[in-house]
């Protein structure tokens, strides 16, 4: 194996993000940010569901016939967010129909798929399960950075709680309404892609056209 | 009608699926780099939203609610639970169906579109489709313009897109926001853009 455990934790957080490097699992990742606790709990649902269907197709990964094995994967992932689905909605009602649809969507996640595909399918089931977890948790990341970004300045607030006083209720902070609104999330996964990859700048990707400063005549 | 073109507008425009849900993203970023293959991916999108919302509705409304079964002799039963993964069942099949009819009838768009259609299966903005059918109670009507309307706007969203990013590929711009990071922030303006829809009523 050319990876420790440990690695195969780490390295999804930040050197191969799924996120920012990968370009898989936006979507939810920019629909349910703009509270921490629902950021929060998604993640949480997110490592589950990709950690145990990885585990779970790496079992069966020498019964799967390669030609249906798209499906043989998606029943896996659909039964498993349905029961993600259903002990949210018996456990966290609030929080569930905050999320509303994007919990369904979790089967379509390209994080659970891609990694299903591209490691699950090749390695045994221990590893699968630590990639599933490292994977979901370098997503979890992301979401959280850009949930506490939202949440803080758009209501002054984290977990719902205030940290700083609005002026609607007699303080001092003018919240940022942008921050609430879809475009931003946009802005700040942007933003965040930019500072990480000005801190790792081998994730940097080539120039299609390059500028160059052609001598006058 | 006038319910029905005004859910058409709401969610072609107001409620656009790629803009202000962001669903389809991963294909959205990822195949927004030419405007003929953002076209042929957002036409194939239309089609099989146009015709998976429908087929999920008659799915739910003749199987799945509570009640749903009377007609089998079992009025108590409520599969509502089994909802995500019939969806899903039926949007891979669909979706199979439709690459056969198409190589079988109509090779030309076949191979126009053949390419994209597997990727269809795993879009996020189909499966989301049906899930905003069924939390809004939409009926057989209302599910179809919705299906044909927020597949309309998605390939809307996905050709302007890849109009911009024709253009922005010329540009300057700073190392660590090259491709991925000024994508997002584009389709960030985009999505200001189309707020601006979201007094529209008809």
């Amino acid at each position: 194996m050319a990876q420790t455990r440990r690695e195969m934790l780490i390295d999804p957080l930040v050197d191969n993000n799924p996120i920012t490097l990968q370009v898989l699992g936006i979507c939810s990742a920019l629909a349910v940010t703009s509270s921490l606790q629902v950021a929060f709990v998604m993640s949480i649902a997110v490592t589950a569901v990709t950690a145990f269907s990885s585990m779970f197709i790496s079992m069966i990964r020498n019964q799967i016939p390669g030609s249906i094995r798209i499906i043989v994967q998606m029943v896996i992932i659909a039964s498993l967010v349905i029961i993600v689905d259903q002990v949210l909605k018996a456990y966290a009602y609030e929080i569930s129909k905050t999320l509303s649809v994007f919990v369904g969507l979790i089967i379509t996640n390209c994080i659970v798929m891609g990694r299903a595909e591209a490691f699950a399918m090749k390695n045994p089931p221990i590893a699968s399960f630590i990639d599933g977890i490292g994977n979901g948790l370098g997503y979890g990341l992301i979401l959280m950075l850009v949930g506490v970004i939202r949440e803080l300045f758009g209501s002054g607030s984290l977990f719902g709680i205030t940290i700083m006083e609005t002026v609607n209720n007699g303080g001092w902070y003018v919240p940022n309404g942008l921050l609430l609104l879809p475009p931003s999330a946009f802005f700040v996964i942007g933003l965040l892609i930019w500072a990480f990859r000005s801190w790792k700048p081998e994730q940097v990707e080539a120039r299609e056209y390059k500028i160059q400063v052609v001598e006058a005549h | 009608m006038e319910a029905l073109i005004s859910l058409a507008v709401k969610a072609v425009f107001v409620e656009n699926l790629a803009l202000s849900f962001f669903l389809g993203m991963c294909t959205f970023i990822a195949v927004s780099k030419k405007i003929s293959t953002a076209m042929g991916l957002g036409i194939s999108v239309m089609i099989v939203q146009a015709i998976t919302v429908p087929a999920n509705n008659l799915i739910l409304n003749n199987l799945l609610a509570p009640g749903a079964l009377a007609w089998a002799g079992f009025p108590d039963v409520d599969l509502t639970f089994l909802g995500l993964i019939s969806y899903i069942g039926v949007i891979a099949a669909l979706v199979q169906i439709l690459e056969m009819v198409l190589d079988k009838y109509f090779p030309p768009l076949y191979n126009a579109l053949g390419v994209f259609l597997p990727l269809i299966t795993v879009n996020c903005a189909i499966m989301g489709g049906s899930l905003f059918m069924v939390e809004r109670g939409y009926n057989f009507a209302e599910a179809t313009t919705y299906g044909i309307s927020s597949g309309f706007g998605w390939a809307l969203a996905i050709t302007a897109m890849a109009g911009v990013r024709e253009k922005l590929k010329y540009s300057d711009i700073p190392d660590g926001l090259q491709g991925l990071g000024i994508t997002f922030i584009t389709a960030g303006l985009m999505a200001m853009a189309f707020m601006s829809f979201s007094g529209v009523k008809l």
